[in-house]
C-alpha cells in the first residue's frame, strides 16, 4: 500500500514537471488578434539609457486611460541583443521601441520589420523637426520607421580649475575663443601640456568623433552605400586631425576604466560632451568636483554625437495607437519635459525654441547655460549620410586602429592599413 | 533472491471468484506502472536536454549552412561558410588566443589544484572542513563580478598591479595592449575562480583511494613523495581525464571573462589581442545581424575542436598512465 502511494506521488510529481515545461513553452503563443479599432489595454515602450519619460508617460495614461509598461534597459549593449532576438523571432518587442541611431541605420536594411508610420501619424507634424533627423528616420524605400526624439550635439567639457593652473582662460566664452579651429584645439593643449607636464584630453577618438561628423559629407559609405571608408575625405580628415593631437592625448579611451578613474584624477582637463554626457561627466566626477567643471563651444562649430528615434515595430497588435504615442513623446511639451528630467536634447523645432529650455542652466556644470550652448550648436549639425554598418566600422575598425597607434601598438601608416582593412569585413551588410 | 520477490507482481495463482475486477485493474496499474513509469521518470532530463540542447544545436547546423541575416533573408549556401573560415585569419587569430589563454589558465591551475587536494588530504590538517569551504568561495562569486575587479586591478593607470610591479621599478605595463600581458590577466581571472572547485574534485577523488594502498606501501617504507606518485597519482587517473575535459568545455568556451576585460569592445583589444572564439562567435553571429549563418558556423567549429581536444586530453592521459 505505502509502496504504490508513494509510486503513484512520484509519477505524479513527473508528470508535474512535464506539464511545467510544456506550460513554460506554451506561455508566448497567445495569439490573440484585436478586433479593428479596438483600443489596447495596455502599451509597451522600450527605451536604453535614459529618455526622461517617467513622467510623460504617466499623463499619457491619466488622458488616454491606455495603461503603459515603460521598460527600461541600462545599457544599449544589452539593449540590442534583445532587440534583436524580439525581430528574429517575431514576438516580444515593445509597441513603441527606442531606437538609437547605429541600431536604426542598420535596421534600415530590413525596413519590413517597423511599421510604416507615415500613415499613422498627422502629416502635419511633417516639418516640425529638424530636417535631417526627420529624414535619417527614413527608410531607403522611404518608409518612415521612425520619429526624432533628440540628437546628442556637441561641445567641450572643461576643468576650470585645471585650466587656471595652467594658465589658461577659465571663462567659457574666452576658451571658446581659444579654439575657433582644432588647431587652436591642439595649441591649447600643448600650452596646457608644457605648463603641467599632463595630458589635455581624454584621447584621440573622442577628438575624431568630433570632427567626423562636421564635414556634412559621406563617412563610411557613399549615398548608394558602397564602402569608401579608404577614400572617404571626411574620414581621412577626422583620422589625419585625431592622429596628429597623440601629444596632448591622455590615451584613455572613451568608457574604459582609466577614462572613468581619470575624472576623479584629473588626469586629462578636456572632454567632449555630446549633451546626454553631462550626466555622466558629472557622475564619474563626483560631489567633490562640482562647479569645477564648465562647457564651451566645440572647435570648428557644430558637430553630433548620438541621438535617437520612436519607432514602431510590424509585431505590434495596435500599430495605430502606438504610433499616437510615439507622436505624443516626441512632441515639443514632451522633448522640454524630457530635456528638464535628464538631458536628451530636443530635435522638436518648437522645443528647440522653447524659453524654459533656452533658460536651463546646469548646476553640477558651473550654472553653464547648456540650454542655449547645445540649442546653438545643433543648428549646425550637418545632415550625414551614415550607411548600415557605420557603427560597426567606426566601433571595430577605426576607432580600435586609432587607439593602436594612440599606444604605440602600431605606426601611424600601419593603423591606417589595419582600419582600411577591417572595414571591408565589418561593412559588408 | 528475497528482493526480487517483494517487488515481482504478486502471482496470479486462480484469484477466487469473490476477488472483483478491482483487483485485477491494480494488477494491470502494477504491470504498465513498473514497465512505463522509468520512462517517465527520466524524460524531464530528456525534454530539457531536447529543447535546450539538442535543438538548438541543429538548428545551429541549419543555420550555419545558410547566408542568413537574423532579420532578414535567409540563402541557402552549402559549406561555403566553413571553406571561408578555413581562410579567415580572425578565426585562426581567435583559435590561438582561446589556446593560449587556456594553456595560461589550466596547466597552472591543475597543478595547484592537485598540489592544495594533496595538502587539503593530509590527516594531520585542522579545520579541514574551513579549509575545504575557504577554498571553495572564489566559485560562487559571479564571473561578471570577478572580471570587473580584475580588470580594474589590471589598469593602466590606476591599478593595483602596476602600482605593485612599480615598488620594484618596473614601468607601467599597458596589459591589454599585449597578447602575453591580457593572456595572463585573464587566465589569473580563470585561475582564481576555478583552482578551488578543480581542488575539491580531485580531493574527492582521493578520498576514494582505498587506505589500505597507503598504509601497505608505508610498511614497505615508501615515503610521502613515492606514495603520491605512485599511488595518488596513478589512482587518481578518472578524476583527472574528467576535470581536464571539463576544464577544455570552459576554457574553449571562455567568453565573458575577455569581454569585459576590453570593456565590452567584441573584438577584444585594438588589435584582437585577447578575442577569443566565443567572441568571435558572438561578434559574426550575433553582434553583426547579417553574418549569423557564419557565426553559426564558427559555432560548430568551436564545437568540433572541443570534441577533438577531448578526444586527444583523453588518449593522452590514459597513455600516460600506462
Amino acid at each position: 500500500m505505502s509502496l504504490t502511494t508513494r509510486r503513484s506521488r512520484m509519477a505524479a510529481a513527473a508528470l508535474a514537471a512535464i506539464t511545467a515545461i510544456g506550460g513554460l513553452a506554451a506561455c508566448g503563443n497567445d495569439d490573440d488578434t484585436p478586433a479593428e479599432g479596438e483600443k489596447p489595454a495596455k502599451l509597451v515602450v522600450d527605451t536604453f539609457g535614459e529618455f526622461g519619460y517617467d513622467e510623460l508617460v504617466k499623463q499619457y495614461e491619466q488622458q488616454t486611460g491606455i495603461k503603459i509598461e515603460l521598460r527600461k534597459t541600462a545599457q544599449l549593449g544589452e539593449y540590442r541583443p534583445k532587440l534583436v532576438r524580439y525581430l528574429a523571432t517575431g514576438k516580444g518587442a515593445a509597441d513603441v521601441t527606442a531606437l538609437e541611431e547605429g541600431i536604426l541605420n542598420e535596421f534600415k536594411a530590413n525596413p519590413r520589420n517597423w511599421a510604416d508610420l507615415t500613415p499613422l501619424v498627422s502629416s502635419e507634424i511633417t516639418d516640425d523637426y529638424l530636417p535631417w533627423k526627420w529624414e535619417l528616420g527614413k527608410a531607403p524605400d522611404g518608409r518612415l520607421i521612425g520619429l526624432p526624439t533628440d540628437v546628442g550635439s556637441l561641445a567641450v567639457c572643461y576643468r576650470k580649475d585645471l585650466f587656471e593652473a595652467a594658465g589658461l582662460p577659465t571663462d567659457r566664452e574666452a576658451v571658446s575663443a581659444l579654439w575657433p579651429d582644432w588647431n587652436g584645439f591642439h595649441q591649447a593643449g600643448q600650452k596646457y601640456k608644457q605648463a603641467t607636464g599632463k595630458a589635455f584630453v581624454d584621447s584621440i577618438t573622442a577628438v575624431s568623433n568630433g570632427v567626423l561628423f562636421q564635414q556634412g559629407s559621406d563617412l563610411f559609405y557613399d549615398k548608394e552605400n558602397n564602402i569608401i571608408a579608404d577614400s572617404s575625405p571626411a574620414v581621412k580628415s577626422a583620422w589625419d586631425t585625431a592622429t596628429s593631437m597623440v601629444d596632448i592625448s591622455a590615451k584613455a579611451s572613451t568608457w574604459s576604466p582609466e577614462w572613468s578613474g581619470g575624472f576623479k584624477q584629473g588626469t586629462f582637463a578636456a572632454t567632449f560632451c555630446p549633451s546626454w554626457m553631462l550626466g555622466i561627466v558629472a557622475d564619474n566626477s563626483g560631489e567633490e568636483n562640482k562647479g569645477k567643471w564648465d562647457v564651451a563651444a566645440v572647435p570648428g562649430g557644430g558637430g553630433n554625437w548620438g541621438g535617437s528615434w520612436l519607432a514602431v515595430p510590424e509585431q505590434s497588435k495596435y500599430p495605430e495607437e502606438a504610433a499616437k504615442l510615439a507622436e505624443f513623446l516626441t512632441n515639443a511639451t514632451s522633448q522640454v519635459e524630457a530635456f528638464k528630467a535628464k538631458g536628451p536634447l530636443p530635435t522638436n523645432l518648437e522645443a528647440l525654441k522653447n524659453e524654459a529650455f533656452l533658460s536651463y542652466t546646469n548646476e553640477y556644470f558651473s550654472n553653464a547655460p547648456t540650454g542655449k550652448i547645445f540649442g546653438e550648436s545643433v543648428a549646425q549639425i550637418q545632415p550625414i549620410h551614415l550607411g548600415p554598418k557605420h557603427q560597426a566600422v567606426k566601433e571595430n575598425a577605426f576607432e580600435p586602429a586609432m587607439r593602436a597607434f594612440e599606444n604605440g601598438q602600431a605606426s601611424k601608416d600601419a593603423a591606417w592599413e589595419q582600419f582600411t582593412k577591417d572595414a571591408q569585413t565589418q561593412g559588408v551588410f | 533472491m528475497s528482493l526480487s520477490a517483494t517487488t515481482a507482481p504478486p502471482s496470479p495463482a486462480a484469484p477466487p471468484p469473490d476477488v472483483p475486477a478491482r483487483r485485477r485493474r491494480g494488477y494491470l496499474f502494477n504491470r504498465l506502472d513498473l514497465k512505463y513509469s522509468p520512462y517517465l521518470y527520466i524524460a524531464p532530463f530528456f525534454l530539457i536536454f531536447g529543447a535546450f540542447g539538442l535543438y538548438p544545436m541543429l538548428r545551429t547546423a541549419w543555420m550555419s549552412l545558410h547566408d542568413w541575416d537574423m532579420v532578414g533573408e535567409h540563402t541557402f549556401i552549402g559549406l561555403d561558410n566553413y571553406t571561408e573560415l578555413f581562410s579567415d585569419e580572425y578565426f585562426w587569430n581567435a583559435l590561438v588566443n582561446t589556446f593560449g589563454i587556456f594553456a595560461l589558465s589550466t596547466i597552472p591551475q591543475l597543478l595547484m589544484a592537485l598540489f592544495l587536494a594533496n595538502l587539503l588530504n593530509q590527516t594531520l590538517l585542522r579545520a579541514k572542513t574551513f579549509f575545504r569551504m575557504a577554498i571553495f568561495v572564489p566559485n560562487v562569486v559571479s564571473v561578471a563580478a570577478v572580471a570587473i575587479v580584475f580588470g580594474m586591478l589590471f589598469q593602466r593607470d590606476f591599478g593595483l598591479f602596476n602600482w605593485l610591479l612599480g615598488l620594484i621599478g618596473v614601468d607601467q605595463i599597458d596589459w591589454r595592449a599585449q597578447e602575453w600581458s591580457s593572456w595572463t590577466a585573464i587566465a589569473t581571472m580563470v585561475n582564481w575562480r576555478w583552482t578551488g572547485y578543480n581542488t575539491l574534485i580531485l580531493l574527492a577523488g582521493m578520498q576514494a583511494i582505498p587506505k589500505d594502498l597507503y598504509e601497505a606501501a608505508a610498511i614497505d617504507g615508501a615515503s610521502p613523495w613515492r606514495q603520491f606518485w605512485q599511488i595518488t597519482l596513478p589512482m587518481l587517473k578518472p578524476t583527472f581525464i574528467f576535470v581536464v575535459i571539463l576544464s577544455t568545455i570552459g576554457g574553449m568556451q571562455l567568453f565573458t571573462e575577455p569581454l569585459l576585460f576590453a570593456n565590452g569592445s567584441i573584438i577584444g583589444g585594438n588589435q584582437r589581442e585577447f578575442q577569443t572564439l566565443a567572441m568571435y562567435m558572438y561578434e559574426k553571429g550575433i553582434y553583426n545581424l547579417s553574418t549569423a549563418g557564419y557565426g553559426a558556423a564558427v559555432a560548430w567549429a568551436i564545437f568540433m575542436i572541443i570534441v577533438l581536444v577531448s578526444l586527444i586530453n583523453f588518449i593522452l592521459v590514459r597513455r600516460a598512465a600506462k
